[in-house]
């Protein structure tokens, strides 16, 4: 009797380490959860993303509470608070913006309203009375993006604004359990990215420094330029470690798309680079930017990352072209 | 085209059915060692630079293979990287095939690989589990499925990392999926794989592999190529550098076709170049002169 309880306690125990050996993204055994059109997967440790709030949402959850890389887009706010609520019934305490674009900061004023700060932090919102809310954390440059000054018509609405912002490289706090550094990437997609390192979870959220799904997105007008993209892709490669047999290891969130690994990130910088040296021979040669988008220097990339709406590869060309000058030297 | 490789997938099929005998042991479990009979020279020392032939790679992926350079592989995040699901079984490969039984039912669930080259390990799920969606992970062996049909198992497989369908730059992309049967007879088990390839690739690319069942294998066979760990193999060099060629400047394009008295066309790949027939036309087009010695 007590041999075959033994058995069946034993069966049970293999069936539920099974499952948390298969609990990564990849091996979910079950189709993923819902809500208003979202995913919501693990990547690891605390860390999972909400998928298709038009970018992703990283969310890590604690005991503390819940922290929120981005928010989406206004439209999505609602689903975004229903697949949170799956994760977690603990309020969100912070709201990290990798940079100013609608489709991440979108959700802040609603989900920063569903929120409430630890020990008074993020009361103080200008224009947002006294009513508890969730901090929002960015770059100074993403705040100076959303806002405007006095008298003057702001791009996004005072409560979506951060409320806690840095100006130097980087910040960092500790929260629920890990280290959380907040790393600037200057003049890369904007001129406010950030990226942000769950250190014990092992995960990266990229914002749009990194998209498996479109060339980087170049927003010129708001400070970025191509030599930032790649020193932000160099960047993440020096804090990525591929796990053993060279996969999995730090996990990248990136902006839009699937969760990666090093071995995509690798891949990833390493066609913006060809491209940026193509574009920069052509350049070196005297080429017009009709005719270097003539030339297809994405010609191979197109199929992987050509097709993405409003941003086509000869825009990302035009975008490469601009940011580069003439090398006097180069053959 | 598409028509002849269905027809070829199909003939391999029922010849497969047809020659096992019935009541064969449908077991895949056991030490399998590849057989090298076929395309010894990609498989042992390696493909030739410039050697598509046979590949049905569409322009993107001759371009990119084009501008592939050999030094790639020298960056820190390049060295040990492993072969992809549709590569490796053609490597210097061992292959452990176990099963998994639910303790519940002792129904098998699932159909493990430990491949010996780069120590992967590979789940082939039979109890009917969706594939995740699109944006979860990818890896080098990828997330298969698969049923019996009659003694031969069949396997999907989706969300495989970027790697190459031949090493010597053509690339594999992370949109590819492939199809496989696995059939045994006797002592011989025959992988034949289907990998389509929509962004490389302008026809399916199908490839049969032998393995030999292996009754005396030890397990220190399987422990020399667990570990790999990148090393700086060029110092100085700026790590932010990728190496390639520009576009129209790699020079060793036509090695391979003088070396071996080809025209080059054939050597550039195309779906065109995988059917029997192809050879008529090759017979028509002049010969690459070899380079001069320098």
């Amino acid at each position: 009797m007590f041999k075959g309880l033994a058995l069946v306690a034993a069966a049970v125990m293999l069936s539920v380490l099974s499952a948390h050996v298969d609990g990564s993204a990849q091996g979910t055994s079950a189709p993923p959860r819902r809500e208003g059109g979202l995913y919501t997967m693990p990547v690891q440790g605390n860390v999972h993303v909400i998928v298709g709030a038009g970018a992703n949402v990283t969310v890590q959850v604690g005991n503390l509470g819940a922290i929120l890389v981005d928010t989406g887009t206004a439209q999505s706010a609602g689903a975004v608070l229903d697949s949170l609520h799956q994760l977690t019934t603990r309020p969100v305490r912070h709201i990290i913006n990798t940079h100013s674009h609608a489709d991440h900061v979108g959700g802040n004023e609603q989900i920063g309203a569903s929120g409430a700060p630890i020990s008074g932090r993020g009361v103080a919102v200008v224009g947002a009375g006294t009513s508890p809310r969730a901090e929002i954390i960015a770059h100074e440059e993403t705040l100076n993006r959303m806002s405007a000054p006095a008298g003057s018509q702001a791009p996004t609405p005072v409560a979506a604004w951060p409320t806690s912002t840095f100006s130097g490289k980087h910040k960092e706090f500790f929260y629920n359990g890990e280290g959380i550094q907040i790393v600037h990437v200057p003049s890369a997609h904007t001129d406010g990215d950030s990226i942000v390192f769950f250190r014990r979870s092992d995960v990266i959220a990229a914002g749009d420094v990194y998209s498996t799904v479109s060339y980087p997105v170049i927003d010129a007008q708001r400070g970025g330029s191509i030599t930032g993209i790649l020193d932000g892709l160099n960047q993440l490669l020096d804090l990525a470690i591929a796990g053993e047999k060279t996969e999995g290891g730090t996990m990248i969130v990136p902006g839009h798309g699937r969760i990666s690994d090093e071995a995509d990130l690798v891949e990833y910088r390493d066609m913006v680079t060809i491209i940026r040296d193509r574009v920069q021979d052509m350049l070196n040669r005297g080429m017009t930017l009709a005719q270097v988008q003539a030339a297809r220097p994405t010609m191979e990339y197109d199929g992987l990352y050509g097709a993405a709406p409003g941003w086509s590869a000869s825009q990302f060309v035009e975008a490469v072209y601009r940011g580069l000058k003439p090398e006097r030297s180069s053959q | 085209m598409a028509r002849s490789v269905f027809i070829h997938v199909a003939m391999v099929l029922l010849l497969a059915l047809v020659t096992t005998p019935a009541g064969a042991q449908s077991f895949l479990s056991g030490d399998w060692v590849g057989l090298f009979q076929e395309d010894q020279p990609e498989r042992g020392p390696g493909p030739e630079l410039g050697d598509y032939l046979g590949i049905p790679i569409n322009a993107a992926g001759r371009q990119y293979a084009d501008s592939w350079d050999a030094s790639r592989l020298t960056l820190p995040e390049h060295q040990c990287r492993a072969h992809v699901s549709p590569y490796i079984y053609r490597g210097p490969i061992r292959v452990r095939i176990t099963e998994e039984i639910d303790p519940g039912t002792q129904t098998v669930i699932a159909i493990r690989h430990f491949l010996s080259t780069y120590a992967q390990e590979r789940t082939i799920w039979l109890d009917g589990r969706p594939h995740p969606p699109d944006e979860a992970p990818h890896t080098w062996m990828g997330f298969s499925t698969g049923e019996w049909q009659g003694e031969v198992l069949k396997v999907y497989t989706t969300h495989i990392t970027q790697g190459w369908h031949r090493r010597n730059g053509i690339p594999m992309s992370a949109k590819t999926t492939m199809t496989e049967y696995f059939f045994r007879h006797g002592n011989v088990l025959t992988q034949l794989s289907i990998t389509e390839d929509p962004i490389f690739l302008e026809e399916p690319l199908v490839k049969t592999t032998n393995l030999l069942l292996d009754t005396e294998t030890t397990p220190n066979q399987y422990q020399a190529w667990l570990f790999c760990q990148a090393d700086d193999e060029v110092p100085g060099r700026d790590p932010a550098d990728v190496p390639h060629h520009l576009p129209g400047k790699n020079p060793y394009l036509t090695e391979f076709a003088a070396k071996h008295a080809l025209p080059v066309e054939p050597t550039r790949g195309g779906a065109e170049t995988m059917y029997p027939q192809y050879m008529e036309k090759i017979k028509a087009m002049p010969v690459q002169a070899p380079a001069a010695r320098r």
